[in-house]
């Protein structure tokens, strides 16, 4: 397993008029060959920023970064913060591909799905038509898109959701990258084809040996194929361990309060969903201390007064599971038992 | 496709007959005898009631109706015996005031009008487009504000003002361009004087469209770059150039070729000012003069010709959209 992302202590930071927007926020994590690592968070918590800043895909000056991200690139590693705009862009597809969210407007309405294919192919081999075509016709075949060099001529309005997502997928395998970054890639999609999706990302990374950075803010999509787990909240990782640490064993509050939120089939039928009270922070004017501690159910467990002030580190009784957080471990043992009773 | 097209052709030509019934009923209400207008100053009843005859003014309004239609596919003739005079068809009827065959006028008229609307149409277009890349390329900095203003100045000075500003100084005070005495010249003649002719009418024009174009290019530009398919051309390693000129371009040529067709037919009816300022014989004066002096058919002509003309641009744009959007294809 050779490492293929390094971000540390990444802060990206969008100036508005309303004042500095911390969206991400000392963010550290890595992705190695063949496994795949999920961020997950609530909305607005900086992860898609977090993958955007990743292929250097925030708009000219309109982001503060600073930290590093280091790819794995041309058998070397390209810090993208300082790169030039061209070795960025050779990078971009070639080392690190990516897939989006809503594969409905992610396609060009306008160019055939193979040209769409094939380009993604001549940037990095300038000239090579027929190679392009030929391996466009072929990524959509490992794709499970049956009749590929009769689809490769249709327009991205013939394919169904489930079918574009696929086409997404054929196009960021295109130059064989190493690491592939998945920005929600089933949220769009209906349930049956979120499953299909999972299963082909889960067999070409198989195949492929890739590393996955998986953005989600779906607990299911998360159990179902990572290795590795991010919590965020409001810009930070709150807790990072194994994906069975992290859903057997929580760490965080907030972490504890997603597992209790996701429905259960067992549940009686009177039963509502329960919803972690609150809204997360602005993150124009975040908190001096724990970003979660106004919405924390066990604040009672700690020092509620380095909670508001100070902020908690990152780390654990082992180094493969860190949170952030004041509570004390032992009491956090007791009583974050208890509560997985019910999750159970 | 075929079936689309050949649905919209049936369409225009049920429409067209419409707006000519129209138009025809609405100039038949008029409160002025057709008959009484046909003869100058020594006119008795006689003459004005020989000329209702001559001119199929006494029949009912759907037979002349019918004449006219007719007329347009068979020609006409006027009168009968010694004096009838005909017009070969597309007959759309005869000016008593010009003497003359309206389908005449229109013939000399209209390669005018279609050379100042063409040769406009391609000035503001390529003004318009660049500029307005240019502006969403440098949103915010310079080259954005000085086009902001450019925008603010063609939209708001009227054709009447830059047509004799024009006129006053590149033609008149600093003798850029001669002013054009002689009449119209078609360019297979004289390509130098056809161009000297038409440059300043072309500027006046374009300055004016060509600000609209450049304001409805910067925010398409802008809008489209923000699309998610431009991201992901950035994510597969495209080139910013390439994802400027290549894939936002295309997706905003489309909006900015309907919009093109539709003023360009406008034009083609009514570009009356810069027509009389530059003394340009189009169909604008001409329509501007018959309404003046009263010269019915050839308002009514020139009032069907336009809304023909908008029509089957309207028609032709359909049939582009189609061609450029795959998702309009039947």
């Amino acid at each position: 397993m050779s490492e293929l992302l390094r971000i540390s202590d990444l802060h990206v930071a969008f100036p508005t008029d309303d004042g500095l927007v911390r969206a991400v926020d000392g963010v550290s994590l890595s992705v190695s060959s063949g496994e795949t690592v999920a961020i997950v968070g609530e909305s607005g918590s900086g992860k898609t920023v977090t993958s955007l800043s990743v292929m250097g895909l925030h708009k000219k000056g309109s982001a503060q970064m600073s930290g590093s991200i280091s790819v794995a690139h041309d058998g070397g590693f390209l810090d993208v913060l300082s790169a030039s705009e061209e070795e960025i862009r050779s990078m971009r597809g070639r080392s690190v591909a990516m897939i989006f969210q809503d594969p409905m407007s992610a396609l060009h309405p306008y160019y055939k799905i193979g040209d769409q294919l094939a380009e993604a192919y001549l940037v990095h081999n300038p000239g090579k038509k027929k190679e392009a075509i030929a391996r466009a016709v072929e990524m959509l075949d490992l794709v499970g898109i049956s009749e590929p060099a009769q689809r490769a001529k249709e327009f991205p309005h013939q394919f169904s959701g489930g079918m574009r997502q696929r086409v997404m997928i054929a196009m960021a395998l295109m130059n064989s990258p190493k690491m592939l970054i998945a920005d929600e890639p089933t949220t769009a999609l209906d349930v049956t084809v979120q499953a299909q999706i999972l299963t082909l990302l889960a067999s070409l990374q198989k195949e492929l040996n890739m590393g996955i950075l998986l953005i989600t803010h779906d607990l299911g999509v998360v159990a179902q194929v990572s290795d590795k787990v991010n919590v965020m909240y409001a810009g930070r990782i709150v807790e990072q361990g194994g994906v069975d640490d992290i859903f057997y064993n929580p760490m965080h509050p907030y972490n504890l309060g997603l597992l209790k939120s996701v429905p259960r089939i067992s549940a009686t039928g009177s039963e509502r969903l329960r919803a972690i009270p609150g809204q997360p922070p602005s993150l124009i004017s975040l908190p001096a201390g724990c970003a979660f501690a106004p919405r924390c159910e066990y604040i009672k467990f700690a020092d509620s007064n380095a909670c508001a002030t100070q902020m908690p580190a990152l780390v654990g009784t082992a180094a493969s599971h860190i949170s952030r957080c004041h509570i004390d471990e032992s009491k956090r043992k007791a009583s974050f038992a208890e509560a997985m009773k019910e999750v159970r | 496709m075929y079936r689309f097209i050949g649905r919209r052709v049936f369409f225009a030509v049920l429409t067209i007959l419409a707006v000519s019934a129209v138009v025809f009923a609405i100039f038949s209400f008029l409160p002025f005898d057709p008959a009484a207008l046909t003869c100058g100053q020594r006119c008795t009843p006689q003459i004005i009631e020989g000329n209702r005859i001559k001119l199929g003014f006494d029949k009912p309004i759907y037979e002349q109706y019918w004449l006219f239609l007719s007329g347009i596919f068979v020609g006409r003739t006027y009168g009968s015996g010694q004096a009838a005079f005909s017009c070969p068809a597309p007959a759309f009827g005869y000016s008593f005031n010009e003497n003359a065959c309206v389908t005449d006028m229109i013939k000399d008229s209209l390669p005018v009008t279609l050379n100042l609307a063409v040769g406009a149409l391609i000035l503001w277009l390529l003004i318009g487009i660049s500029l307005g890349v240019i502006a969403a390329k440098f949103k915010n900095r310079w080259p954005d504000t000085t086009g902001s203003v450019f925008v603010l100045l063609g939209t708001s000075l009227p054709t009447f003002v830059t047509g004799l500003a024009l006129l006053i100084w590149v033609s008149i005070k600093w003798k850029i361009v001669p002013m054009s005495l002689d009449g119209y010249v078609s360019v297979l003649d004289s390509p130098g004087r056809w161009f000297m002719y038409f440059i300043l009418p072309w500027i006046t024009l374009a300055i004016a469209y060509a600000a609209l174009y450049t304001r409805f290019t910067r925010a398409a530009v802008l809008d489209t770059l923000g699309e998610d398919f431009i991201r992901t051309a950035r994510a597969k390693g495209v080139k910013e150039r390439t994802v400027l000129f290549k894939h936002t371009l295309r997706a905003v040529l489309a909006p900015i070729i309907t919009l093109a067709g539709l003023d360009f037919a406008g034009l083609i009816g009514g570009a009356i000012i810069t027509e009389t300022i530059f003394n340009l014989p189009g169909l604008g004066r001409l329509t501007l003069r018959s309404i003046f002096e009263f010269d019915l058919p050839v308002v009514l002509t020139t009032t069907i010709l336009a809304a023909v003309v908008v029509i089957v641009m309207n028609l032709i744009v359909d049939m582009f959209y189609a061609v450029l959007d795959p998702r309009v294809r039947m």
